[in-house]
């Protein structure tokens, strides 16, 4: 018969009519990312607050959109660290081979995902930012 | 004289607020459409602006009021303005012989809850959705663009194949009544509602009405994926919202007919004839939503296939087997 699919999917429908949507209502209600969510990159921070960052450059090398600018300098005791440390928001494509590549685990991705500013200048990331990215949220 | 003053304004009273009620509801039918529609796909629907997104018609009164109205310079310019005039005119003139209620005493005097109570009223009725279609045509036709001709090409195609039919499946419905008249049509549904006499003239004409407002699964004049909108597609502003509010109100008043013909229109217990026959044409709506939310569109040669070879041949043996139970009882 051709008409009882007709009525199959009508019922069908029917069904998912009376179920409950699974819309989340955005602005409202925020989604908690998945565990493994790669979002907005935020610094490691040692006791002083101060990143742990050693600026070896691996993840500067690893980058495939080469979206990392790294300027080195050295402290009295001889460790280096990142003068500047710079990720251009708009080329990165949130792939994590800075976090995988990185040996003292300073640069991770969070779960933000929320990455809307009125500027382009705004979207670049810089050490300070990078420091207090998840600062007074969680 | 006094008879006549009085009825003048009895119709213009009765005008008035029918085509107040009927801009309302076609205002909250789109609300309500895309409100079902999300639920049938376990979406919310729009609920933005305002308490559960009630004053979204009105946003979107205000939106199509302000674009920028333009003319194609390839568009015939009168015939392009007149299409959606002619669509809207179509569609709301046809409400005037339905009938929405029994007869109430009001001021001393029996008011019928029905603007021309014309003895032709079904003809009245068929005779103006095929003035709605020419609406449609017209107006892809005159727009200079070749997705909106193919739109009315389309839209001419299936106006004559599904008047007919449709136009045969009513004639059951007659026979039964013995009148054209839409109140002695319900009236003769006292004892039992046609449905369930004519149980295939009802289903059928659920189809047909569907082709005839250019619904899913019958929108061939404007298919989407295929015509980007066809006959409406150059359409903007104002313009554009006539040809939906034409569309819209068409539906509801197919919706009224299915309720006048087979549903026993204002006619029910308990409650008043108006309340009856909203619930009515609401219960057929929801139907139409429902199945537009369930079927994909046809191909444009099964359309025209199903519409001459199954809905035609069927109408005709519902109107013989009608006549020949009618003329043996």
């Amino acid at each position: 018969m051709i008409v009882l699919p007709l009525l199959k999917g009508l019922w069908l429908t029917l069904r998912r009519f009376f179920s409950k949507p699974i819309t989340v209502q955005y602005p409202d209600v925020k989604r908690v990312p998945a565990p493994r969510w790669r979002g907005m990159h935020y610094f490691d921070k040692d006791a002083k607050g101060e990143t742990t960052c050693v600026a070896c450059g691996l993840c500067v090398a690893v980058c495939p959109s080469n979206c990392i600018y790294l300027e080195i300098g050295e402290r009295e005791d001889g460790n280096r660290y990142p003068i500047r440390y710079e990720i251009d928001g708009l080329r990165c494509i949130f792939c994590g081979y800075c976090q995988e590549a990185c040996p003292v685990n300073a640069i991770r991705l969070g779960p933000g995902y929320e990455y809307v500013k009125y500027s382009r200048a705004d979207f670049t990331l810089t050490k300070e930012s990078l420091l207090s990215m998840y600062e007074g949220k969680e | 004289m006094m008879d006549a003053v009085f009825f003048v304004a009895e119709s213009v009273v009765k005008s008035v607020l029918l085509i107040g009620v009927l801009l309302t509801f076609f205002a909250y039918l789109t609300l309500a459409e895309r409100k079902i529609l999300g639920r049938f796909q376990i979406r919310l629907g729009p609920n933005r602006v305002g308490p559960w997104g009630l004053l979204q018609p009105v946003a979107d009164g205000i939106k199509a009021l302000t674009k920028e109205d333009m003319i194609p310079a390839a568009a015939d310019k009168v015939v392009f303005v007149l299409g959606p005039a002619v669509a809207v005119f179509a569609a709301l003139s046809m409400f005037a012989v339905i009938p929405f209620g029994g007869t109430i005493q009001l001021f001393g005097r029996d008011i019928k809850l029905v603007i021309g109570d014309v003895d032709i009223g079904l003809l009245f009725v068929f005779a103006f959705a095929t003035l709605g279609e020419y609406g449609i045509v017209l107006g892809g036709w005159s727009s200079g663009n070749k997705y909106g001709v193919l739109g009315s090409l389309r839209a001419a195609a299936q106006m004559i194949s599904y008047e007919v039919a449709l136009g045969l499946i009513a004639i059951g419905t007659v026979i039964l009544a013995g009148s054209l008249r839409l109140t002695d049509i319900v009236e003769a549904q006292r004892g039992m509602w046609f449905i369930v006499y004519q149980p295939f003239a009802f289903l059928l004409y659920l189809i047909a009405g569907l082709a005839e407002i250019n619904r899913t699964p019958f929108d061939m004049p404007e298919a989407e994926s295929e015509l980007a909108c066809g006959f409406n597609i150059e359409y903007s502003s104002m313009k554009f919202a006539l040809y939906f509010m034409a569309e819209y109100v068409h539906m509801i008043v197919v919706a009224a007919i299915i309720t006048t013909l087979f549903l026993g229109g204002w006619l029910g217990p308990w409650l008043p004839g108006p309340l009856w026959f909203f619930i009515k044409v609401c219960a057929v709506i929801f139907f139409f939503i429902w199945e537009r939310a369930t079927f994909p569109r046809l191909r444009y040669d099964h359309i025209m296939k199903f519409g001459w070879k199954v809905l035609l041949p069927v109408a005709l043996a519902n109107v013989v087997v009608t006549a020949f139970v009618v003329a043996l009882r």
